[in-house]
């Protein structure tokens, strides 16, 4: 498995997201990191470059309802599908709102790690 | 050992600190004493401070307490701070959002979703004067929470006293801006980190010259310690990040004692009870050793290890979060413990969201609670003394004056986070703990321990404040239409000059903010001139 791990919006948080790639890379799979701070559109042509089987978007301000709209807009509009999940401080009431939105699955903070790279490693 | 044996007898299990050191089930007299022959009593406001800066600590004057604060717009914010007040907090902590951390204004696309959630949004002087209205600044001291744009914060801080009046040669205040662990950990970076250190460096040398009371950096080992460092290398990296900021100023020929008793830290609490206090009774020592013995500095208070303490977001959990008001009380008897100057504890709620009014008062209560009830203000570093906490402070010295050498072998901590390996070390680290967590080789209640199923959410979400962000978007573009535009392009002119000639920049920036010229508007200008910082994928 190929996996993109990104940061959108302005959030500084990355111990979560770096946590995960030291998992996933682990668990015998490929990571690729953007690093802080990328907008959506520099995310997905990230994804369109790379290939990826699995974007993961790592958001912990509290905008994870924001972004997700705009990284199903933008998935559309550039004709990308890949699936994405997103994992950070989202309350466990949004997590249905957020798979609504486009997300394949929603991980809110305190979810098991190795939970994480079980579900990514059995996407189809 | 007579315990030793006991416990090889026993099959008891070892114990181990978070930062290696090995813990034995007895201190006597032979740890702290039969070791050291050349002892020496040590004594509370004299060098080198193990027990205390000041010789009779809270029985003189307690500690500050300042809250964490600031959310939605200028006005929600303004209101907060007169709330906290009102209930007895004596400092302001400032929190800014992320448009305003990351220096852009408030209608700038990349800021969409992100106005007033996570703190209060700046855009021009106009919102500090809101923010602070009323309030008094010559009472209450006002810690800045800001780091990548903080020169322009800082710069709207200082324009604000004077137009009201205050004399910067009086003016106390501190402001975070320590870019060099926003580089490690927190993340609100902009500039490359030669140019970032230089505006630290600048602010260093304006206070120093012009506003002497004002602290211009408070170097935060916290967020390096959230980010997977241990205690000793929260202290070590703080410490070198401190005598890097020493460094470069005094290059600019400025006299160490001009600038070193302004520097303070801002430190994590959440661990081993002992480990945190024996490693601010051994930062305090090292501190002090290394400003007399190292930099020579002739003013007692130049040694001075002076902090912020109380906050561990990383030891609260979201399991079972009411459990969080117990830890932070901890945490609070912890930080007094350990001889702090302010305290700011996490609200229980904070895993979640930022503070509701409720969970404000409730953390501002704790330290209370403390403070007048549990007689913590009477005697000066009440563990001064004990076998066991003197025997670790002594190891903790030594293994934290260890870590700050290997910086050092490595080229130094500039150069560790320019090339992302100190970013490397403690990420690796936050995924070790993070496997040790899941593994229950470290237990946290309720988490992996104490477990409860099927928890339905107790907490009462802060919301965000649509309207409010709204609104500021308008207060912006309406200022921008009313204010002097011609004087503000002259002024913007006038900032990218400095900045080319290589000069320091808190001159012009305080006349452009006067004009209100936006924070946005400064920080492009600067990132024109400057370029921005291309972060080293490392994890």
């Amino acid at each position: 498995m190929k996996v993109l791990l990104a940061k959108p919006g302005l959030d500084g948080h990355d111990v979560g997201v770096k946590v995960l790639a030291h998992a996933i890379k682990a668990a015998g799979h490929q990571v690729i990191y953007t690093g802080l701070r990328k907008s959506i559109e520099e995310i997905v042509q990230k994804a369109k470059e790379e290939k990826p089987d699995v974007i993961g978007l790592s958001i912990l301000s509290g905008t994870h309802q924001v972004l997700c709209e705009k990284m199903n807009d933008e998935m559309k509009k550039q004709e990308v599908e890949i699936p994405w999940i997103v994992g950070g401080n989202i309350p466990a009431e949004d997590v249905t709102e957020l798979r609504k939105t486009g997300a394949r699955e929603a991980f809110p903070t305190g979810t098991q790690i190795d939970a994480v790279v079980k579900y990514i490693g059995e996407l189809k | 050992m007579e315990t030793k044996t006991e416990i090889k007898k026993e099959g008891i299990k070892k114990v181990f600190l978070e930062s290696g050191l090995e813990v034995k089930p007895l201190y006597t007299y032979e740890d702290e004493y039969g070791k050291n022959p050349g002892f020496q009593e040590e004594l509370p406001g004299q060098f080198p401070f193990t027990r205390g800066i000041h010789p009779l600590m809270y029985r003189k004057r307690p500690f500050t307490i300042r809250q964490y604060a600031g959310f939605a717009s200028p006005e929600e914010t303004n209101e907060r701070f007169n709330f906290l007040i009102k209930n007895g907090q004596t400092g302001l902590n400032v929190a800014f959002d992320l448009s305003t951390q990351c220096g852009l204004d408030s209608d700038d696309p990349r800021a969409l979703g992100e106005v007033g959630r996570v703190g209060m949004a700046i855009d021009t002087l106009e919102d500090f004067e809101i923010a602070f209205n009323g309030i008094d600044l010559d009472k209450i001291t006002v810690s800045l929470t800001i780091n990548g744009s903080a020169i322009v914060l800082m710069a709207m801080y200082f324009a604000l006293a004077e137009k009201r009046g205050y004399d910067l040669k009086n003016l106390r205040g501190t402001a975070q801006n320590d870019i060099l662990k926003e580089f490690i950990g927190r993340g609100t970076w902009i500039f490359p980190v030669d140019k970032s250190v230089k505006l630290v460096v600048d602010t260093i040398e304006y206070c120093a010259k012009h506003v002497p009371k004002y602290s211009p950096v408070s170097v935060c080992g916290y967020h390096i310690r959230e980010s997977g460092a241990n205690p000793v290398q929260e202290m070590a990296y703080a410490f070198c990040i401190a005598k890097a900021y020493s460094d470069e100023t005094m290059k600019r020929g400025i006299d160490i004692d001009e600038f070193a008793s302004r520097l303070s830290f801002n430190f994590d609490i959440y661990g081993n009870l002992f480990e945190q206090i024996a490693k601010f009774r051994a930062g305090r020592r090292l501190w002090a050793k290394i400003m007399r013995e190292e930099y020579q500095t002739k003013k007692e208070e130049s040694c001075w290890m002076r902090m912020i303490a109380g906050g561990g977001g990383a030891g609260l959990t979201k399991e079972q979060p009411e459990n969080n008001i117990v830890r932070t009380a901890y945490y609070a008897l912890i930080s007094a413990l350990s001889g702090t100057q302010t305290m700011a504890l996490c609200t229980y709620d904070e895993a979640f969201t930022i503070p509701t009014e409720k969970s404000a008062e409730i953390a501002l209560r704790t330290m209370q609670i403390m403070m007048n009830e549990m007689g913590i203000c009477d005697t000066v570093d009440p563990l001064g003394g004990s076998y066991y906490v003197e025997s670790l402070t002594n190891e903790m010295e030594l293994a934290i004056r260890n870590e700050m050498m290997k910086v050092d072998e490595q080229g130094g901590i500039i150069n560790g986070v320019a090339t992302g390996k100190v970013q490397e070390t403690v990420s690796r680290q936050a995924y070790e703990r993070e496997k040790a967590m899941q593994d229950g080789k470290i237990l946290k209640v309720g988490l992996n321990c104490f477990k409860k199923e099927e928890e339905k959410r107790s907490v009462e979400f802060h919301p965000y404040n649509v309207d409010a962000a709204t609104r500021q978007v308008e207060k912006l573009k309406k200022k921008r239409a009313e204010r002097n535009n011609e004087k503000v392009k002259q002024l913007l002119a006038g900032v990218r000059d400095d900045a080319n000639k290589n000069l320091n920049m808190l001159t012009s920036i305080i006349a452009a903010v006067k004009e209100y010229a936006t924070v946005g508007e400064i920080i492009d200008v600067l990132k024109e001139v400057y370029g921005e910082y291309q972060e080293p994928i490392f994890f």
